[in-house]
């Protein structure tokens, strides 16, 4: 049985995020000393963006009835084409600024001033690094078929693997994917880019 | 030891050979299909025949599998990848044996994208209904598809953008379309999997396809009402 803290509530910011920034928010919450109440939604809906405004407005209404007075989405539009937008209006909440993850994470105004390179970069984040295997190969069915690589990544000239953290063995894997994928390897340091003042900003607005 | 007897495609008769190449197709034999589309054009069956009998009847099953939730990505495009084989054989003898047109088409994915998977079906699917195809491929600019309008003299210009920062492009092609007063000249098809249909409507497309099979389809009807226009006036 759970039972609901109003008080605990109340005193913390909802943050209902894309599981695929999980951990780096929970990163930044250990910064600001636990001050972020996390909810995430499944990683996989960045593969059915549809999905993502119709999960947000339920979770957002379900943490209203938790009672919580704060409320934040960690999404960028992500491929929504403003649906989340819409539903973040309907709830009165802010969202993470930026068209992506990759983007915040880069931050929106240096993307924007490179948008234009990035046309035919695959993007590789920490949690990607993480789970090249079960949220890349097997799902577009290369572990079965890696023929069909060329039919997905062929127009793909580097990976560009942003960090959001030092850890060796991510970058090792990193390596590793763009390898499989037949990709130019980069890297590219970003911390938490623009997604921890915005997680800064909204726990402090309460 | 395995029960199931190996199945001779040149043993079979003909439907029994069609059914076949439907479930090589649909699981991705490309080696088969190739097999198989030359059998049956060793037995004097017409390129066109082989075509819509065999592949693209085959391909329609894929396609409403997929979008039943039955089959996904990777076996679409295997199936896909079978039926290229196939296509690859028959192309050059459906140009000689002159079989019917239905159409023409100039097809790309916006400026700014190299996403070209759901463009290349849906390219494949047209050629295979009747449709002469002309694939501008990826990161495709507004001069460059002028220049296979001009070329090409289409009938249909598709577009197609994976991205929600580029799908706006389709727009900038349309709006130039309008400057120069060609617009109405031509059916204009937009597919991707971030659009929908009200935004195929806001850009001035005449049709959002949310599948190959759909494209398909929309194109055959938008022609046809093309020509009772043209017969009318």
């Amino acid at each position: 049985m759970t039972i609901v803290n109003n008080i605990t509530n109340q005193s913390k910011t909802r943050i209902i995020a894309c599981g695929m920034i999980a951990r780096e928010v929970l990163a930044i919450n250990a910064q600001l000393g636990d001050v972020i109440d996390l909810q995430c939604l499944p990683a996989e809906y960045h593969f059915s963006p549809q999905k993502i405004a119709p999960a947000l407005d339920l979770a957002i209404t379900q943490a209203k009835a938790e009672g919580f007075k704060n409320i934040f989405i960690g999404y960028a539009d992500c491929g929504s084409t403003g649906a989340i937008d819409k539903i973040c209006d309907h709830h009165q909440v802010s969202r993470v600024d930026g068209p992506h993850c990759f983007a915040f994470y880069m931050g929106n105004v240096n993307f924007k001033e490179q948008d234009g390179d990035f046309v035919t970069t695959f993007f590789i984040t920490d949690f990607l690094a993480r789970n090249f295997e079960t949220f890349l190969i097997k799902p577009l069915g290369l572990d079965k078929h890696p023929e069909l690589k060329e039919v997905y990544f062929g127009n793909y000239t580097r990976a560009l693997y942003l960090a959001q953290s030092n850890d060796l063995e991510l970058e090792k894997q990193a390596k590793l994917g763009a390898a499989f994928l037949g990709l130019d390897y980069q890297k590219q340091y970003t911390g938490f880019g623009d997604l921890a003042p915005a997680l800064k900003q909204a726990t402090a607005s309460k | 030891m395995n029960d199931e007897a190996e199945i001779i495609l040149s043993e079979l008769n003909d439907d029994d050979l069609v059914l076949q190449m439907h479930d090589d197709l649909y699981d991705g034999l490309k080696d088969e299909i190739s097999e198989g589309v030359n059998i049956l054009l060793g037995r004097g069956w017409t390129p066109y025949d082989v075509l819509t009998k065999a592949l693209v009847e085959a391909m329609r099953i894929v396609g409403e599998d997929f979008r039943d939730g039955i089959l996904f990505v990777p076996e679409v495009l295997l199936a896909a990848g079978a039926m290229k084989g196939g296509m690859g054989i028959l192309r050059p003898l459906l140009v000689e044996t002159g079989a019917p047109k239905l159409g023409t088409m100039v097809v790309g994915t916006v400026k700014g994208d190299i996403h070209d998977i759901g463009k290349n079906l849906v390219g494949m699917m047209l050629e295979g209904a009747g449709f002469e195809v002309f694939d501008l491929g990826i990161n495709t600019d507004v001069d460059q598809f002028l220049a296979a309008i001009e070329e090409h003299k289409p009938d249909i210009i598709g577009m197609s953008a994976l991205l929600t920062t580029t799908m706006p492009y389709m727009k900038v092609v349309i709006d130039t379309l309008k400057e120069k007063g060609i617009r109405d000249d031509f059916i204009i098809l937009v597919g991707g999997a971030p659009l929908n249909a009200e935004f195929g409507a806001a850009i001035g497309a005449d049709a959002y396809c949310r599948d190959a099979a759909v494209a398909v389809e929309t194109a055959k009807e938008l022609m046809a009402r093309k020509h009772n226009q043209q017969a009318s006036s």
